[in-house]
This record gives structure tokens, sequence and C-alpha cells, in this order.
């Protein structure tokens, strides 16, 4: 295992470090903490401490270590937590994140950002905080809670040719270990060979095994045969343990993934002898002794994560993608067979349509990942962004449960932090001029997931000023991205937030409006094949959601006809399906209709005109029309040919190959191995809405080649 | 251009010769992964006009082009009697529709010739050298002149 692999799993370990360090602060809060809750915060932040040092990341440890002072301090009651003192631990905590990202990153922390926390803390520490080393100590002897009683380990230690070709001597290690603490050493010579012409001189035929106790933890252990771990064959586990884990990894886990519950100081330590025997000596290898404390921590370690290579995960998921359009194919041939009703073959095929989506679903969820680290960082942002604005916000995460594919929560980061830092820069007033509108003071920003029928929706919901549509507007024909005397309707002045080159703040402050806008956030979303939406209401505030897929590689769609094409419609944006009388259609002009459905018009797209391909059937009351959702008209009704099927279909990107067609977001291979577009309905219906500025914009092209 | 060194120790390159729009043309063989032949392909809205579809090619979605109406002669009317040839450069798999497919021609890298300097249109743009081969002359396409102008202006 290389430096770098180390240093990354040091990072993953911080991340979730982080969360619990988070999750202590909330509690404390929210006044839910009790003493448990200091501790886990306390550990938490221990834990990155020891576990930087290690790295000699010096910013982090410096910094960790004030804050973990203040935190023994308020958990031995010599500091009470109150509000001043919870303010500025949050603060600590967004920052010690932040040195974290700075770590990984591998750039220098901001000083003018850490400075001042430190300061902070420190004056809350008076003169005590000399105290430093003794207190290390304490700390550790009380985490380890008196359980950590003295236990013994068995090493088993082969050396090889190499061991010996290197000029070691098993001797020199024996002793060290004896060094250590109370040694029982026997040796193995059966795999001597029992003629002496089989004998090879350079061969290593001797196994040690070697009972050393009173010991802590394996750490001193491995540091007496740190150098020669490849050379021999070596196996350290504590005495009652059957299964030896591989000294590598082992190793790795104890350096990088201190258990929460009991820190591991990571700096290799000769521990003070302890005076108490072991609290259960075990005269056998093979006897439970010691379990219930021991046998605990491993499983614990094991059951929280597993740590895959991300590209095995692909390689499964795009095997279960061949494996769901195989599955097509097949139940499209068995339909051809025209087998009798009763065949049993038909139950076998539900049942592989059911398994295969079962073992799709399942190699999903592997990928998936609750959003809560991600929101976390967003409270961090918005805090930050709240004490530049000198706003008074109060931060609120809901559904951090959420579960969504690993790259859409990696891919969401930037554009939440834009929306995030816009939400409070833009969105919440200052409080003076929430005062001035009998608002409370302490302005709310709600960021909220859940999961509604196949997507995700994120919500951002602040109670601000909400959107100030004659400035947007106003903006926007200053901008040329309207003509002045356009009409248009509230939603579609909404939507300009996202045109691209729109940034509505007058004054460019260093938190938004850096030139990358809301166009950035929904090109963003529409790559992860979502949709963003906003509602705003003068005065109350203003609501963006996302919805999001739950998947990427597979989704929902109904194969339809269109003019002798088969495609597919995403089902996550169709609202109904109808097949329209006469009644409920109403013409519009030369050649549009509108379908006139619960007291409401809805414009009619023609796919196949819009296609650019001629319609199998050409009176619309012979065609069927799908409802569909879309953010830039609300509703409209898409006409086709005809309905055949609904079933999920593996999405193949056309973009590497061909590059990108308007109103086809990419394609599929149907059962019988011919390929069908998948259509994308935003597309298709923004070509409308772009009607209405497609005048502005051949004119703003004009003035383009103009200049 | 992948060469090697023949028994005589000249430089040889393998050419994929080809008729599309009536005249012979001819391919690396390097750049080709495969021959098949014509079958139906899915449409492409607003698609330019050599542009036939899309197939279906072992689970991979791979754009079908009229090599003649690409170079500037008349459509090719696909039966089952043409033939796709599948072209790889780089990442990017592309089928090429032509009449037909002849033989496969080894070529002393000395034989090919300059593309002598004529009035520019869609096919000679394509060209980057020719080969006379006994009365006939093969053309030398350049899949990359080829295909980075069509894909551009498909997108």
């Amino acid at each position: 295992m290389t430096d770098s692999a180390i240093l990354d799993a040091f990072f993953e370990e911080c991340e979730d470090l982080l969360v619990a360090l988070s999750d202590g602060l909330e509690d404390m809060r929210e006044g839910r903490a009790d003493s448990e809750t200091v501790n886990a915060v306390f550990r938490a932040v221990h834990s990155i401490k020891g576990a930087a040092g290690a790295f000699s990341l010096e910013d982090l440890v410096g910094f960790a270590h004030t804050f973990e002072t203040v935190l023994d301090e308020v958990r031995s009651d010599k500091l009470t937590a109150d509000d001043d003192l919870l303010r500025v631990l949050q603060r600590a905590g967004d920052i010690l994140a932040n040195l974290v990202d700075a770590a990984r990153d591998d750039i220098p922390a901001d000083r003018d950002q850490v400075d001042p926390v430190i300061e902070e803390l420190q004056s809350f520490l008076g003169t005590e905080a000399a105290a430093e080393e003794e207190f290390v100590f304490e700390a550790l002897s009380l985490s380890f809670d008196g359980a950590a009683s003295a236990a013994r380990y068995v090493v088993r230690f082969k050396p090889g040719q190499e061991f010996y070709a290197t000029g070691n001597d098993p001797v020199l290690f024996i002793a060290a270990l004896q060094d250590l603490g109370p040694c029982e050493i026997t040796v193995e010579k059966t795999e001597l060979p029992e003629d002496f012409d089989s004998f090879v001189w350079n061969e290593g035929y001797l196994t040690w095994q070697i009972i050393v106790g009173d010991q802590q933890n394996d750490l001193a252990i491995r540091e007496v045969f740190q150098f020669a771990e490849d050379l021999c064959e070596l196996q350290i586990a504590e005495e009652d343990l059957d299964e030896d884990a591989p000294a590598g990894d082992a190793d790795l886990a104890d350096v990088v993934a201190p258990d929460v519950d009991t820190p591991v100081d990571v700096a290799p330590v000769d521990l003070p002898p302890v005076d108490t025997p072991p609290a259960a000596p075990a005269p056998e290898a093979d006897a439970p002794s010691t379990a219930a404390a021991k046998t605990e921590k491993p499983v614990k370690r094991a059951a929280s994560t597993l740590r895959v290579d991300p590209e095995r995960v692909d390689r499964l998921i795009n095997a279960v993608g061949e494996l769901i359009i195989n599955q097509s194919v097949i139940s499209q041939r068995i339909d051809e067979a025209e087998l009798p009703n009763s065949a049993e073959l038909y139950g076998d095929l539900d049942d592989y349509k059911l398994l295969a989506r079962e073992i799709q679903e399942g190699v999903m969820a592997i990928r998936a990942q609750p959003v809560k680290p991600l929101f976390q960082r967003m409270l961090r942002i918005g805090r930050e962004a709240a004490d530049a604005t000198g706003k008074d916000v109060n931060l609120i995460t809901e559904g951090e449960g959420t579960e969504v594919d690993k790259i859409v929560v990696e891919r969401l980061a930037d554009p939440l932090t834009h929306m995030i830092r816009n939400a409070i820069d833009h969105g919440i007033e200052s409080p003076e001029d929430r005062a001035a509108t009998d608002k409370p003071k302490t302005g709310t920003l709600r960021l909220t997931a859940s999961q509604r029928s196949g997507s995700i929706v994120i919500e951002i919901i602040d109670d601000g000023a909400g959107l100030n549509r004659k400035r947007i507007k106003q903006i926007a024909v200053e901008k040329g991205l309207v003509s002045a005397d356009a009409t248009l309707s509230e939603q579609e002045i909404d939507h300009l937030l996202f045109a691209p080159g729109f940034s509505t703040a007058s004054v460019v402050t260093n938190l938004s409006g850096r030139g990358v806008g809301m166009d950035v956030v929904k090109t963003a979303i529409t790559a992860l094949g979502g949709r963003i939406a906003i509602s705003s209401v003068a005065g109350q505030g203003t609501t963006f959601s996302i919805t999001l897929p739950l998947t990427l590689a597979v989704m929902d769609g109904m194969i339809i006809h269109i003019g002798g094409q088969t495609m597919v419609v995403p089902i996550a944006s169709i609202l109904e399906t109808i097949r329209p009388s006469p009644a409920d259609l109403a013409e519009i002009g030369l050649s549009n209709h509108l379908l006139r459905i619960r007291g409401e018009y809805v414009p009619i797209i023609d796919l196949a005109s819009r296609l650019g391909i001629a319609p199998r059937a050409t009176a619309l009351t012979d065609r069927v029309l799908l409802l569909l959702q879309t953010e830039s008209v609300s509703q409209c009704a898409l006409a086709v040919d005809d309905i055949l099927d609904q079933r999920q279909v593996v999405v193949k990107s056309m973009k590497g190959s061909y590059g990108e067609i308007s109103g086809i977001s990419g394609a599929t291979i149907l059962g019988d191995g011919k390929i069908a577009l998948i259509i994308d309905p935003e597309a298709i219906a923004a070509v409308q809405a772009n009607e209405l500025n497609a005048q502005v914009t051949a004119q703003r092209e004009v003035s383009h080649a103009a200049t | 251009m992948l060469q090697h060194d023949d028994p005589k120790g000249e430089k040889q390159t393998e050419f994929v010769t080809l008729v599309a729009g009536g005249q012979s043309f001819c391919i690396e063989i390097t750049q080709i992964r495969e021959i098949r032949r014509w079958s139906p392909v899915t449409l492409l809205p607003h698609s330019p006009s050599y542009v036939l579809g899309v197939i279906n090619l072992r689970g991979a979605v791979i754009p079908i082009l009229d090599l003649a109406a690409k170079l500037g002669f008349p459509a090719i009317e696909p039966t089952e009697r043409h033939v796709i040839i599948i072209t790889a450069i780089d990442d990017r798999i592309v089928g090429l529709l032509v009449e037909s497919v002849s033989e496969i021609l080894g070529v002393q890298t000395d034989m090919v010739r300059e593309t002598p300097k004529t009035e520019e249109d869609a096919a000679t743009r394509a060209v980057e050298g020719i080969i006379p081969v006994g009365d006939n002359m093969i053309k030398i396409i350049n899949l990359d002149a080829l295909l980075h102008t069509s894909l551009l202006a498909a997108a």
C-alpha cells in the first residue's frame, strides 16, 4: 500500500469523523447533549489530530489541539457550553473541516480564517492552556475507559529466505519483543526436512511463536517488525482471536481508522507498564477468555463500511445493464414464439424479470450514499456565508438520510454551494430589513432531501424577500436576453435566472456573483439528468427544487411509436397519458392545438414534426397525448402515434460517438436489438418557449457578428 | 500509419479498397474495426442527409454515414448487398456505408503520391494521397478530416 493510498484512507476517515463532530455539536446546540455527546465530539477531534500527526499535517494538528483542549474543559465541566462557546465551537468545527479539505488538496491553510478562531478558542481557556502534555495522556487513559486492560498478543513469525539474505537476525527481533513485556517463546520445527538431501541451505524452516504480555495494543509490536514485514511471514493477533488479519491491512486500519470508541494515539508509543495483570489471562489460545470487550471492537469496525474500488462497482453496473437488455431480448423472443398462454415459461419469465430488477436495484444501492456529508458541508458554507454577510441565518437540514448515487452526491456539491451562497447573499434580507417588515430577525434557510416516486427532490427554501421579478426582467433586457416589450409570465421571468450570462447582484460580492450564474447550476443539474424549478412569493421567500433521477444508468421509460420509429419517453416527466376526444381539443392559429384538461389549456407539441419525421396518424384524435411536466412551460402535451410498453431501459450516451442531438438525450437498445432514441422532454418543450425569444436571439447574433 | 518492414526491407502499409459513388477509395487497415452487411438503422432527427442513423453494434450505439453522400456523390440506396465499414479513430467509432469492398492492398510507402492540387470539393478535402494501381488510381481517405467536419456539422 502506498503512502497516498494511506493518506486517502485517512481523509475518508476524516469525513466520517467530521460528520460525528458536526452531529455532536448540533446536539449540544439543541440542548440534547449528555456527557457522552461531549465525549464523542472530543474523540472525533482527538482522532483527527492523532492521525494528522502521523502525516505531519502541522496546521491541522495545531488547530485540532487547541480545539480539543477547549472540548476537554467542557468535558470535565470546567467550562459550560453556553451559546457563546457553542457558536465558537461550531465555527471551530467548520475550520477543522476546511483544514482537512486544505490538507487533502495540499494547499496551505487560510491563516486569516484559522487564527481568529484559535484566538477565540484560547480566550475560553485562560491560563490553563499550558498543561498540554499531561492532558494528552489523561485523554488517552480516559478514552480507554478502563476496559482496555493489558492484553496478550500472539506473534507468529516465520522469516523467509529474503529475511536472512538481507542480514536480519531473528534473535534481535525476539529480544526487542522481550523488551516490550514478558514473552513466552516457542519454536516450530515441523517444516524442517526429514532427510538432509532436501535441505536447502538458505531456506527459512523455523517458525517462532511469541506471546507478548502486557500490551495495550499491537502498535509497539508492529513497530518492532516495521522494516521486516515484507521479508517474513508475520501474524500478530490478540491471544483469543482465531482469525489473524493480514499484517499490512491491519496495520493500516490501526493507523488511519482509529475506532471512535478507542482512539489510538498513532505515534507509536511505548506504553507505560500497567501493573494490573491481564483481566483474564487465557492459558490456551482457543479459549474465548477476554472475549466480550475485545471481540466487540473488530466486529463493529467491519460492520460500519466496506470500501470498494468504484471501478469494480461500475463494471458490475455495466454488466447488470447488459443483463436487463438481455432480459428484454429473451422476453421478446418468447413473445414471438407465441406459446400457449398457460406455458409455465411465462411465470419463469416474470421471475427472471423480478430478479433482474432486484439485482439492478441492489447494485445501484451499493453506489448510493446518504446526502448527510454533503448537507453538512453545505451547512458549513452557509454559516460562513452568513458570517461574511453579517446576516442572522438559521440553517436547517432535513432528510439527511436520503440516499443518492455517489456521482450525484459529488456533482451536487458545486451547484448547491452556489445556491446556498446565493440564498444567503441575495435571498435573505439583512436583520434591519427583516425587522422593518415584521419578520423574525433571524432568517431561515432549509435544505431538504426526500425521495418521491423514483426521483430525489432536493429543496433549498429561504424565507427571504423573494425574487424581484421586475429587477430580473430589467436586467435580462439590459443584457439583451429578452426584448423590452416581451410579455413574460412570472414563471418565464423566474427562468431568466438560468439564462447564460445572467447575474442579479448589482454589486459583485466575494460570495456570489463571480460571473458564474445560475446557468452553471442548471447545466450541472441537467447533466445529472435532473431538473430545477423555482417558486417564489414576494416577501415570503424563494424555493429552488432540484429533481434528480435515482440512478444514472437505468431509467423507467415509456416505449412509444412515432412515424414508424420506436422511441422512449422518460416516465419521470410523464404526468398522464390521454387519448383525446374531439371535445378535448381546441385549435389555435393555423396548425396549433391546445388540450383542454380539467379546465386548463395545455399546448400540444407534435413530436413527429418537432423531430422532422412524418407521423403515421394525422388526426390528433387517433393519437395518444402524453401530458408532460417540464420546467420551462410547466405543462405540455406531446402527441405520439401510439404507446407500446413501459419498461426499464439502459441509457447509452451518444455524445461520444455522434454528438448532441436537440431533443434527444440518449439511446437505448430494445429487446429486438434495435436502437430506440430517448426523448428529452425538457428540450422538446423548451423549443416552444424559445420561439418567443427567437427574434431577440437573432438580433443578438447580428449584433455579435457586427462587433 | 502502421508500417512494417517486408523481407526486402521496404516500408509497407495495408489498405482496404472500396467503391463509393462509383470511384475507388481506400482506408488504412488499422483504422478499420470490422466490415458488416447493411442492416436497417434507427433514424436520427435533425441530422444531415449523409447521416443514415445509428445501429447497435454489440451494445454500443454507432452512427452510420453514407460515404458517397458525404463525399458529395449521389446518396447510396442501401440494400442487402451494400456494406458498412466500421472505423475507429481514437475512441470514436463510426460506420461508413459503401457500395462494395474489394481487396486488401499492400503498398510500399514510396508508392503513395501526394494529391495533385485541384479545385477543392467535399471529396478532395477528405483525400490525403493517391495510389496508382495498374491503370487505376485509388484515393486514400483521411478519416480524421472526413469525420471532423461531418460530426461537427451533425452536432
